[in-house]
């Protein structure tokens, strides 16, 4: 019997630490790109094309005292493969949805209290990096840089019985497709973009300056915008409640931002340097630090969030402790990880300049975020 | 339309069904022969691709029309025929070809043609040359080229034993050429 395993049960799998081993049956290109990463997670990766006269050469290979996920692009060719190995004898299971499924999964992971009853809630997106969050207080939710998948956001507030009253986004993306706009035109609400990075969009928005409040609920949870330029020109970070930063794609966990993405690394070096070490630096160090993505599974806290106090950052982030500027410059123009697939659609997209179809949008976020430099 | 010996229908198929249809119509293709796969599915371009090269099929391309992609793979038997020993002996550099003032024959399938050829290089493929040859000048000086030089070591020998006088055989061939490519695709 085929045992079925959702992108959920693979997330816990994650976030527990648990043990998997995984047989990536897509072609090898594919998987070096791009696989379900896991601390204790094993693999195997045999492209289904290569078994399809059988897996018996294989079944050495496969662990008998650990579960076994077998996972391709979609499903088809992991259910072919999982059914050999079931013939075989073997106890396998299989991703549904393939990693399309594991791309679009999100968890929902509560970063906090607030003050006066509010909370904090972290979407984290294992499969692509990408972190969303959501702001509660009494009655009404503000989201900062959601995905494209809207109804986790709009469910998830349905459920807490929140009015989602803000939309608002750090930047304009260039590694994933916003949702940001879908959600506040089906709810409503405000959407939120920096002008700076909003000057060839074909939509309204809401201009999001340096200073801007926005209060929430009437418990004042003040969501404060501070400019901090240099991932692009308009990137700008959120205050909430004075407990918490969210530096967009300016500062991660275990990397700076890099400034290529909308084509102008060299101009862009100097907001970068600016924002991370004399603005950043005039902030509370107990701050906790809420990025837009994560890199690296090492980036994830036991819980599953991906936060951390800024104080411990300037210690331990490498990006935030080279004193040279030649050296600093250097890091952050040469030498930088390929750019993220389809980067230039996806800012088009994003600008509502092109709507591609669901299948289309699919396809242009597969692969890794790649938005930071170590 | 490029032209193939046998054509394979896999659209609306998802993953893995385009390469188990292919890898069984194979079975009917004949060594040299070029098959057509038409598919919708997107991850049969990097997949076929890749699997013709882990089976030693010669991946030829892949064209897009109207969401409907048109996969080439020529059959090959491991390569044996391209460790047979050339034996016509008048050869070429494809430089020295380029360069020279013949004609520029290319003796590879069509559809290995239309993927890309040195431009102004003119198309027979080898099975069809004895039927061809009146469309051939006996008195021009003739370059044949394919891919790796087997098959163009046959075509000029033929070519010489029908009384053409100045044939050479281009070499390496087509794999050994870096230039601009000229396609002739839909």
């Amino acid at each position: 019997m085929l045992r079925k395993w959702t992108a959920a049960d693979v997330a816990r799998k994650v976030i527990e630490n648990k043990e998997l081993f995984i047989l990536d049956v897509r072609n090898a290109d594919a998987f070096e790109e791009w696989k379900i990463e896991g601390h204790h997670f094993q693999y195997l990766n045999i492209p289904y094309f290569e078994l399809l006269d059988g897996v018996e050469e294989i079944l050495p290979q496969i662990p008998t005292n650990m579960d076994v996920l077998v996972v391709c692009a979609k499903e088809g060719s992991s259910i072919m493969v999982a059914e050999m190995l079931s013939e075989a004898g073997r106890e396998v299971g299989y991703l549904e949805g393939g990693m399309k499924a594991w791309s679009m999964h999100i968890e929902p992971i509560k970063v906090g209290e607030l003050a006066g009853g509010g909370e904090l809630y972290q979407f984290v997106r294992l499969g692509k990096g990408c972190l969303s969050y959501m702001a509660i207080s009494e009655g009404e939710a503000a989201i900062i840089d959601a995905v494209r998948f809207t109804d986790v956001f709009t469910t998830f507030a349905e459920e807490k019985g929140v009015a989602i009253k803000h939309v608002l986004d750090t930047h304009l993306h260039a590694d994933h497709i916003s949702g940001g706009r879908h959600i506040a035109s089906q709810t409503g609400a405000s959407y939120y973009l920096p002008p700076k990075d909003a000057e060839e969009v074909v939509f309204d928005y809401t201009p999001l300056t340096d200073g801007l409040t926005i209060q929430l609920g009437a418990s004042r949870i003040e969501v404060g915008a501070l400019y901090s330029p240099g991932h692009t020109i308009g990137s700008t970070s959120f205050v909430i409640d004075e407990q918490y930063l969210l530096t967009g794609d300016i500062l991660f966990i275990d990397s700076i931002g890099r400034p290529d993405l909308a084509g102008l690394a060299e101009d862009w070096v100097a907001d970068l340097r600016e924002t991370l070490y004399s603005r950043y630096r005039k902030l509370a160090d107990g701050l906790i630090v809420l990025p837009a993505h994560f890199m690296i599974l090492d980036e994830l806290n036991n819980d599953g969030t991906v936060a951390k106090r800024l104080g411990d950052l300037f210690e331990e982030n490498h990006g935030l402790n080279v004193e040279d500027e030649d050296v600093f410059r250097s890091m952050v123009t040469d030498n930088l990880p390929p750019q993220p697939n389809a980067y230039q659609e996806i800012r088009q997209v994003n600008m509502g300049k092109i709507t591609p179809s669901h299948e289309e949008q699919t396809e242009m976020e597969i692969g890794p975020n790649r938005c930071a430099v170590r | 339309m490029i032209k193939s010996d046998v054509q394979l229908d896999a659209k609306g198929l998802a993953c893995p069904m385009p390469i188990v249809r292919t890898k069984k119509a194979m079975n009917d293709v004949l060594e040299g022969q070029v098959l057509e796969i038409q598919a919708t599915d997107k991850g049969s371009v990097a997949d076929l691709a890749a699997w013709s090269k882990t089976v030693g099929h010669q991946y030829i391309g892949t064209h897009e029309e109207s969401g409907v992609f048109y996969h080439y793979i020529r059959k090959c038997d491991h390569e044996a025929n391209e460790q047979q020993d050339k034996t016509y002996d008048k050869t070429i550099s494809i430089e020295d070809a380029i360069k020279g003032e013949g004609f520029i024959l290319d003796v590879r399938e069509a559809a290995e043609f239309a993927f890309g050829h040195i431009p102004g290089a003119h198309s027979i493929p080898m099975g069809e040359l004895q039927n061809r040859l009146k469309e051939l000048d006996q008195d021009k000086t003739i370059y044949v080229i394919c891919r790796t030089g087997m098959r163009s070591d046959l075509a000029a020998q033929q070519l010489a034993e029908a009384g053409f006088r100045d044939i050479y055989n281009v070499l390496p061939g087509m794999s050994g050429y870096t230039g601009d490519l000229e396609k002739s695709l839909g």
